[in-house]
């Protein structure tokens, strides 16, 4: 299975919309850097997040949403929360990254 | 496991380098290694020794020299991308190497998991 | 370090399959070329290879880009050496190397493109198809 990231906020670049468009069920997306802003409750973002939270796993990397001061914002739900240590681990339980820029 | 990673971005301008020091720094506070780290496009900026950030800022240059130094990893700056951006051997930091390209791909098939940081 | 100490890794026998992603089109950027350096130079170490074309990727194997006013190197014609080098592949049969070149469907549709458009001959695969792909890979390698 496949560990996918996102940098870049869905605001900015098509990544996110391509990365959901071609991930593999069963996948995980991990939002780094910019690409947090996608876990935001309430955006556009979130729809397309959520008609593949069925059959994909979404996570967002704390120490980013942190410096963005994003973590008193609402996030859409499922959407779990993982340091670096955790994204080392991610990396681990997956066969390949596809880094989405 | 053993991780090879590539940084496409140089520091400061992207946040490519920061996160791929600090997800090398994860990883071997989890035990594992990184093997290589590999700066490819403006990634060779990242190997200029005469980067002077501000004092109370982090050092993105030294900060790579360090964690190979301490954790032997060999970091490798692509010659042709240099060559196009005038990093030389004169302005390499130290913990930097250059070399050919045939070193990312040698990378990734010792590595059990390759990663890209990039813009 | 004033001399490039190699750093030996055991390689011997390895044999991966690499994915390169094109998402950007040419010569707004770097990304492009530089990618299309790295697929060449794999082909040094007889890897399986899949060069895929996303999104503006698509535009980078466009027919007839002339750069002449804009005084950039048109690198275009390089992605014929990467036909040659599949070709060569698929006609050796000692080598244990397969390459394929891919546009994605939505892609190419959506910019009103068609595979007569492109300089070399690719393989247009769905997004379903290339999501399958996609998650076969060994390496995956962006610009």
């Amino acid at each position: 299975m496949m560990l996918h990231t996102v940098n870049k906020s869905p605001f900015e670049r098509n990544a996110l919309e391509s990365c959901l468009r071609l991930a593999a069920s069963g996948a995980s997306v991990l939002l780094i850097e910019d690409g947090v802003i996608a876990a935001l409750a309430g955006t556009p973002a979130g729809d397309r997040i959520a008609e593949r939270a069925g059959d994909l796993k979404f996570y967002a990397l704390g120490p980013d949403i942190d410096a963005r001061g994003l973590g008193d914002r609402p996030l859409i739900d499922g959407v779990e929360i993982v340091d670096y240590g955790g994204f080392v681990d991610l990396v681990v339980a997956h066969d390949a990254v596809n880094t989405w820029l | 496991m053993k991780f090879g990673i590539i940084v496409n971005e140089g520091p400061f301008t992207h946040q490519a380098s920061d996160s791929a020091y600090r997800f090398a720094v994860a990883t071997v506070e989890k035990g594992h290694r990184v093997i290589r780290v590999f700066f490819y496009y403006d990634g060779v900026n990242n190997g200029n020794k005469l980067s002077s950030p501000q004092a109370d800022d982090r050092n993105l240059v030294k900060l790579w020299g360090e964690l190979a130094a301490e954790h032997k990893v060999d970091l490798v700056v692509c010659v042709t991308a240099a060559l196009r951006r005038g990093i030389k051997e004169e302005i390499l930091a130290d913990g930097f190497r250059i070399s050919g390209l045939g070193q990312l791909i040698e990378m990734s098939l010792a590595a059990d998991r390759t990663l890209v940081f990039g813009d | 370090m004033a001399e490039d100490q190699p750093v030996e890794f055991d390689t011997q026998g390895v044999k991966k399959r690499f994915m390169f992603v094109n998402r950007r089109a040419p010569y707004g950027s770097i990304y492009a070329l530089e990618i299309l350096e790295m697929v060449l130079i794999s082909a040094a170490f007889e890897q399986h290879a899949a060069i895929v074309f996303i999104d503006d990727g698509v535009f980078q194997i466009k027919k007839g880009q002339d750069t002449k006013s804009l005084g950039i190197k048109n690198f275009s014609p390089t992605y014929g050496v990467v036909e040659m080098e599949k070709q060569d592949a698929e006609e050796d049969d000692d080598m244990d190397m397969v390459w394929r070149i891919i546009v994605e469907k939505e892609s190419m549709e959506a910019r009103g493109l068609s595979a007569d458009d492109l300089i070399v001959g690719v393989e247009v695969l769905g997004a379903d198809a290339l999501s399958a792909l996609m998650d076969a890979q060994d390496v995956v390698l962006s610009g």
